[in-house]
């Protein structure tokens, strides 16, 4: 069953040319074409957290009916909701909102943190930025504001998170 | 299969067909590497093993000193570790490249059904663990191609509503790569190809003597050729992972990163639709409608002496021998309808299938339904006598899926197409000559090629008297011919007909000499 064809010269050249074009194949592709992530005047904006927002209500005083139906053990005098505030968050970039977004805690009964996680590609250069947060349902308006002017330079990535121990909404 | 898809899927085969012989062509149809695609994978997959054991020796498995423990291979490209690490990254692209080759070959022949749905299906998850486990290689370099993709494979998981904190997180400042990101990163380029080890094991359970390394001078040729490519072109790395700066220009493998470009070109959820559409396509092929499968094999108990021939020969261990019923000390063949192949094999196998046997109608241990051995012999005898009194009558056997015989027309041959040349139990061949041929061509699949694995060298060993059942010695073996031709090549056929006609021709000649009285 031995193949002659492959013995002869043209065989030998046919077998070289064939590994050649593999060796080829992956030579060229495993590093060719250069790969553009981002415009060489772009810069780069990151926009996350990972949050706990407030109860959604205040704690109320449990009635006599309510304790008397829990057992002894379990009659907390103050009764207080698991569920958790969304939590919003709005990027101004130069006086235009270009982001809006309300991350819903996570868990089943909503009692977990909000993440939430957002890039976003701008031109290098000086940029005037306002970013809100509200983590309180009952509070009315936002309860972290932050504003900016930031010089980012080409592939910069500027990182918005935030950080209740650290005075909220931190830019680094 | 509906129509227009099956149709679709012939005329893709054509072409690949063509793509085929101008490999046998160049390799020969024993070597060529499109017909061992997975034994090349397994033997890609153990250069990875290897050369990836030295690497993690090497590697700094910390946030830190990851990049300057690999770059410094780098910069030693003639030493051990340089060749090696570049081996490991083209051994990579290799084995993505053989595995999708492989996955095409097979879907385009159609493999996915029947009896062999059990690997299609099993081959399937190996495609994402291989992806998986080679875009996390890239993590471990912690250049900044590894912080690109590790930062987008977060991007695009993300997108799952299961993470509680998104794993961007995780890159999000300079400082939040910690060492234990790193054990992650450890654990899933070498967690991940335990788990490929395993998959790669079901995906041969149901195959017989699966061949999970190629012929030598295959091996060596793609070793070398990697080994060449890895000192031609070593592998570097790029500019150390800032998680300050954002990769703008990266030298990129597209064979095994693909999918970080097309997740930004459009969206983690246009990836994971496209990715579920192919996998529920693959993992759908086998269950589409197919063409009425052809019956099993049937062990006839009385028939069946418990030799285990058939049970030796079966490709996909379709047989195996329990206790006779009837008969103790005795064991009978069983046939598992789920991995039986119908290729017949087993039938030339057994030793109760020659025709030699007197019994008006031929029943053997284990026989084919759709085309029953007593249906051969009864063939056999009347092809030969519808030649008449041609003095030089063929018998061509061949097989179904190689060329087709029925195309060999002549008025000196008799064409009998088989499931499969092993089908053939070799003492059909005496008695075709027996039975007035003057000799027998045995057209098989090329080499390499045998739509049942292991059916064409089951036939040579046979004829060759190596295997049993074996071809007897006193058969003159200058009237019996073999060929190996693909589907479509019937001019080797040809030849080779011609060539046993002047065979014949000559031993007639010299048999004419011998019947001559001697005049003194």
């Amino acid at each position: 069953m031995a193949d002659k064809t492959t013995s002869t010269p043209l065989g030998w050249l046919g077998q070289a040319l064939l590994y050649g074009l593999f060796a080829l194949i992956i030579g060229v592709f495993s590093n060719w074409p250069i790969y553009r992530h981002l415009a060489p005047d772009q810069a780069l904006i990151k926009l996350s957290f990972n949050h706990q927002g407030k109860p959604v209500s205040d704690c109320r005083s449990a009635t006599p009916e309510e304790l008397a139906k829990l057992p002894p053990n379990m009659r907390a005098p103050q009764v207080c909701p698991r569920e958790r505030s969304p939590i919003a968050v709005e990027l101004d970039l130069d006086g235009v909102m270009v982001l809006r977004h309300v991350a819903t805690p996570s868990g089943l009964s909503r009692d977990g943190a909000s993440a939430f996680y957002r890039r976003l590609e701008v031109p290098a250069g000086t940029h005037r930025l306002a970013i809100r947060l509200k983590d309180d349902v009952r509070s009315t308006g936002f309860d972290f504001v932050r504003e900016a002017v930031v010089t980012l330079k080409a592939a910069q990535i500027l990182v918005i998170d935030f950080d209740p121990n650290d005075g909220g909404i931190t830019l680094q | 299969m509906n129509h227009p898809l099956r149709a679709f899927r012939l005329h893709a085969l054509a072409g690949f067909r063509r793509i085929e012989w101008v490999f046998d062509t160049a390799f020969g149809s024993g070597q060529n590497p499109l017909r061992h695609l997975g034994a090349l994978g397994f033997m890609m997959f153990w250069l990875l093993v290897v050369s990836g054991i030295y690497l993690y020796v090497m590697l700094d498995t910390s946030a830190e000193g990851a990049f300057r423990s690999i770059d410094q291979l780098s910069r030693e490209p003639w030493q051990p570790g340089g060749v090696l690490r570049s081996l490991h990254r083209y051994a990579a692209d290799g084995f993505i490249v053989v595995m999708l080759v492989h996955l095409l070959r097979e879907g385009l022949y159609g493999r996915y059904r029947g009896f062999r749905f059990f690997s299609w299906l099993t081959g399937i998850p190996l495609l994402l663990l291989a992806y998986t486990n080679a875009i996390g290689g890239f993590w471990l370099n912690w250049d900044q191609l590894g912080q690109f993709s590790a930062l987008a494979t977060a991007d695009w998981l993300d997108w799952l509503p299961i993470f509680a904190s998104p794993l961007t997180r995780n890159f999000i400042g300079v400082d939040t790569v910690s060492d234990r990101l790193f054990s992650l990163f450890v654990f899933v380029h070498i967690g991940v190809p335990l788990f490929l080890i395993f998959g790669l094991w079901f995906h041969i359970q149901r195959v017989s003597r699966a061949a999970v390394f190629p012929p030598r001078r295959l091996a060596i040729g793609a070793a070398v050729t990697l080994l060449a490519l890895a000192l031609v072109a070593p592998v570097t790395s790029q500019a150390p992972a800032n998680l300050a700066v954002a990769p703008t220009a990266l030298n990129y493998d597209w064979l095994l990163l693909f999918v970080h470009p097309l997740t930004y070109a459009t969206s983690p959820a246009f990836v994971w639709l496209a990715l579920a559409s192919v996998l529920l396509l693959l993992f759908a092929l086998p269950f589409l409608p197919q063409p009425a499968p052809t019956p099993i094999a049937v062990v006839d108990v009385v028939n069946c002496n418990g030799c285990r021939r058939c049970f030796d020969d079966c490709p996909y261990a379709a047989i195996t021998m329990v206790p006779h019923p009837t008969r103790s000390l005795r064991q009978l063949a069983q046939v598992d309808a789920d991995l039986c192949a119908s290729c017949g094999i087993c039938v030339g196998a057994c030793p109760s299938s020659t025709p030699f046997r007197s019994a008006a109608k031929l029943v053997t241990g284990i026989d084919m339904p759709s085309a029953p051995i007593d249906m051969l012999r009864h063939r056999l005898v009347q092809g030969l006598a519808a030649l008449g009194e041609h003095p030089c009558k063929i018998a061509v056997f061949g097989c179904d899926h190689g060329v087709d015989v029925g195309r060999l027309a002549a008025s000196d041959v008799a064409s009998f197409s088989l499931m499969c040349t092993a089908q053939l139990p070799p003492s059909f061949v005496e008695y075709a000559l027996r039975a007035g041929a003057a000799g027998v061509l045995v057209s098989a699949c090329a080499e390499g090629a045998c739509e049942y694995r292991l059916g064409q060298r089951g036939t040579a060993e046979r004829l060759q008297a190596t295997r049993e059942p074996h071809l007897r010695a006193s058969v003159p073996r200058e009237r019996l011919a073999m060929a190996w031709a693909g589907a479509g090549d019937e001019p080797a056929v040809r030849q080779a007909l011609q060539s046993l006609r002047q065979r014949i021709a000559a031993a007639e000649a010299v048999a004419s000499v011998d019947r001559t009285p001697a005049h003194g």
